[in-house]
């Protein structure tokens, strides 16, 4: 009897939640934060969606929303898992008027959205992850990944240790120590064909999710000595990594992680041993913009940061910002473009095909040389495709760019691009729109 | 009052041992059958098909499988994920090499490639029983996720390792890829769950069923009367691994559309199939269902409550929900540790005394 009156309270409360939950449609702008602040990527995923949230917030507090109209920020926890994933977007997406764009923050949750968005009509906006491919725009309708993509990411990397050098990789090896994901698995093909181009060995080294256990990893660097080691890490596999190439006294600066790989957390705990090491990034670190004074004063001051402040201009947080600035501001140009306060989703995805944010409206936005300038076409979801070289000072604890923003060797990029896309667009029967 | 058996005369054998012998229980599932055919079809939505109805029918699948091994024939196994693995990389091969075949087929000859998997795997269990077959299950487990990463011919030599599930159709309506309507995919795996639930169940009634459950009660003895170890422990594998298998066919293609092998079929699936089937009742059908269900709403029903009733933060919510749920597993364990099968069971017994109880 008393399970029986348990299941039936059960079923009541269910039946509440779901029928309370339909708020009525109201003129806001739905920006749906697919978070993970549990499990073992919590560490990189917290400053992220605190900082995406954050500088929603300061729109709606400082300026009164995007054109007068408010953003509302549902947020969702995936624990960067799929399913969860999926459960977040059919829960999210109808929220309000609709969904305006999602952000997983997550290689795999993307790859499974991209049917789901392309169906529904929502642009996703996987910035710097996700499929690399779908920067050509022309068969990703509804897919974006500007600034920049893995593919992007592992030239530049290639590019800075042929500088470190003097120039030629000829005999060089370079060892990847990769997610044992999608995530991780994206930059091979770009490094193998970069490998028989420049001339140097690529050995693979992957790590299975979710990376605290890389001992053998480790082992086998230390017994073939590779003269570079490439990163594509996540979540505890960073900090495990840096700790384990510390342990094995690898030459720091000689050790390069993509963007993901590059933030305090994944440097700290390894103290003074990850002293050198280096990552790409292409946001900004620090504070020092007139940006956080509001932050500061809208947000934190008033009490509504979504964190307790202290990620404040770390590179992860820098970086939720950085994606909600890029989503903000294409909100404002499909405002602009369709004439309307009150966009839809295929007018946010029209928005966001042509943004344009350069130098100068950064420098408007309190933000001047936050990240590279955006500029996205029909054609080309993926921007400019520029990152720089940061190394990491572990007695100033700061992250210290090393060179200015290098330029990716998208001649290659866009090849491979061009060819996997239009396999994906072959296999899934898409016909690639025309560009004018 | 309402549930009694008085009146309710049985004059053949095969009414006296029917699934249902009382009237209201029969009237009761069929009931409920019909309200899962006939109603919730045209009221399902994206949410409630992806987030409710489509895990439940999978992890019911799954549980059903697995039941039938650890339940019904006692062979400890911690193999679920890989197993579940094999269905879906199986399923997404058939897609890929046959495009012509319908989905149930699919579905199915995916099962009977695990099916074939698990009887391999099975072999250790005739010489190690216990622990140890656990370990040697779960050997299985990390060997079939390494495999199907490290050999690209299973994901079609895809850049990402990811495998996506292209459209594929049933009489013309799709039910798998990204232009599926909820409805479809729904009673795809309703129907599904329907027909092999019913399998089972009368499976486990048979011959076949009741050598199981002999090696289950002492092998020894089992042997002694008759019943041939091999055959009763490797085809509980087959039919087992049977189940499993079409339940991640159905996790890969109906419901997630792409998974990535360490990602959706690691070590933490095997656990949580295990969980179901020891929470649900060993040995139960209905506790299969029973289990799938406890640990599948129940994290969507605390979800909706804490976070859309009562505004919490979502990690917050995300921790509490991991410690009410654990905090339940073992309320319901001390309370009645054969299971929510048991505790039906025993609500039963009283309903037919109620209300005058002596």
């Amino acid at each position: 009897m008393k399970l029986k009156k348990f299941a039936i309270a059960g079923a009541i409360a269910a039946a509440l939640s779901a029928s309370v939950s339909v708020v009525p449609a109201s003129a806001e702008l739905v920006f749906p934060s697919l978070s993970y602040r549990t499990g073992p990527y919590a560490p990189n995923g917290i400053p992220f969606a605190d900082g995406y949230s954050d500088y929603f917030t300061l729109i709606n507090e400082r300026d009164g929303g995007v054109g007068g109209v408010k953003i509302s920020n549902p947020e969702c926890e995936t624990g960067y898992n799929t399913e969860k994933g999926v459960e977040c977007y059919e829960s999210t997406k109808g929220e309000g008027s609709g969904a305006l764009i999602y952000q997983p923050l997550s290689t795999g949750i993307t790859y499974q959205l991209i049917p789901k968005v392309t169906a529904d009509g929502i642009p996703l906006h996987s910035m710097a992850y996700g499929r690399t491919s779908a920067m050509n725009g022309k068969v990703f309708n509804w897919v974006f990944n500007y600034p920049a993509n893995y593919w992007d990411g592992a030239t530049i990397a290639v590019q800075h240790a042929k500088d470190m050098s003097g120039g030629d990789l000829n005999g060089k090896t370079i060892a990847l120590v990769y997610h044992n994901s999608a995530y991780g698995k994206e930059p091979i093909r770009t490094l193998e064909e970069k490998a028989k181009s420049e001339g140097f060995k690529l050995t693979l080294i992957p790590v299975d999710h979710p990376g605290q256990e890389q001992k053998s990893q480790w082992l086998q660097i230390r017994r073939e000595r590779p003269d570079f080691v490439f990163m594509w890490g996540w979540g505890v596999m960073n900090a495990v990594a840096i700790q384990e190439a510390a342990n094995i006294r690898y030459p720091m600066d000689h050790f390069i992680g993509i963007w993901w790989s590059g933030a305090e957390q994944d440097v700290l705990p390894a103290g003074d041993g990850a002293n050198g090491y280096k990552s790409l990034n292409f946001t900004y670190v620090g504070k020092d913009k007139p940006v956080f004074a509001d932050i500061q004063k809208y947000v934190v001051d008033a009490g509504k940061a979504a964190g307790d402040g202290s990620n404040i201009g770390t590179v992860q947080y820098n970086r939720g910002m950085y994606a909600a600035m890029l989503a903000v501001e294409a909100a404002r140009k499909a405002q602009e473009m369709s004439g309307t306060m009150d966009i839809n989703a295929a007018q946010m995805r029209d928005g966001m095909e042509n943004l344009n944010v350069d130098a100068a409206r950064l420098e408007e936005l309190g933000m001047a040389g936050f990240g590279p300038a955006v500029s996205v076409s029909c054609a080309n979801h993926g921007g400019s495709g520029e990152a720089l070289v940061q190394q990491w000072d572990a007695g100033a604890k700061q992250w210290k760019a090393i060179t200015e923003f290098m330029p990716a060797d998208r001649e290659l990029v866009t090849r491979l691009a061009m060819e996997d896309s239009e396999a994906f667009a072959k296999e899934n029967n898409i016909t690639p729109r025309e560009c004018k | 009052m309402l549930y009694r058996e008085a009146g309710d005369f049985k004059t053949t054998y095969r009414s006296d041992q029917q699934t249902f012998p009382i009237k209201s229980e029969r009237w009761l599932f069929w009931a409920f059958i019909a309200f899962a055919f006939l109603v919730v079809p045209f009221f399902i939505n994206d949410y409630w098909n992806k987030a409710v109805f489509m895990p439940l029918l999978i992890y019911c699948m799954a549980a059903l499988g697995l039941n039938i091994l650890v339940g019904y024939a006692g062979q400890v196994s911690l193999g679920t994920g890989g197993f579940m693995a094999v269905g879906a990389f199986a399923c997404y091969k058939l897609m890929t090499a046959f495009p012509w075949m319908d989905m149930f087929t699919v579905t199915v000859l995916s099962g009977v490639v695990t099916a074939g998997v698990g009887i391999l795997f099975g072999l250790p269990s005739l010489r190690i029983k216990g622990f140890y077959l656990a370990v040697a299950t779960l050997a299985a487990q990390f060997f079939l996720v390494w495999m199907f990463n490290k050999f690209p011919w299973f994901y079609n030599y895809s850049a990402s390792g990811q495998i996506t599930a292209p459209e594929r159709t049933i009489f013309g309506v799709a039910v798998t890829g990204a232009n599926t309507t909820p409805w479809a995919t729904y009673v795809f795996g309703l129907v599904l769950v329907f027909v092999f639930a019913w399998v089972a169940r009368n499976l486990t009634r048979g011959r076949i069923g009741r050598s199981w459950m002999a090696i289950r009660d002492m092998d020894i003895a089992a042997e002694i009367i008759g019943v041939s170890p091999l055959q009763a422990k490797l085809s509980a594998f087959a039919v087992s691994s049977f189940y499993i298998g079409m339940a991640g066919s159905m996790l890969f293609a109906n419901y997630l559309g792409a998974a990535e092998v360490t990602e959706a079929f690691g070590i933490d699936k095997s656990f949580l199939v295990l969980f179901m089937v020891i929470i649900g009742g060993l040995g139960s059908i209905l506790g299969s269902f029973l289990g799938a269900a406890f640990l599948v709403l129940l994290p969507v029903l605390l979800k909706n409550i804490m976070v859309d009733q009562f505004g919490w933060a979502t990690d917050l919510a995300a921790h509490v929900q991991i410690m009410l749920i654990g905090g339940l597993i073992i309320f319901f364990l001390i309370a009645e540790p054969h299971g929510l099968a048991q505790l039906w069971r025993l609500t039963k017994e009283k309903l037919r005394l109620w209300p005058f109880p002596y």
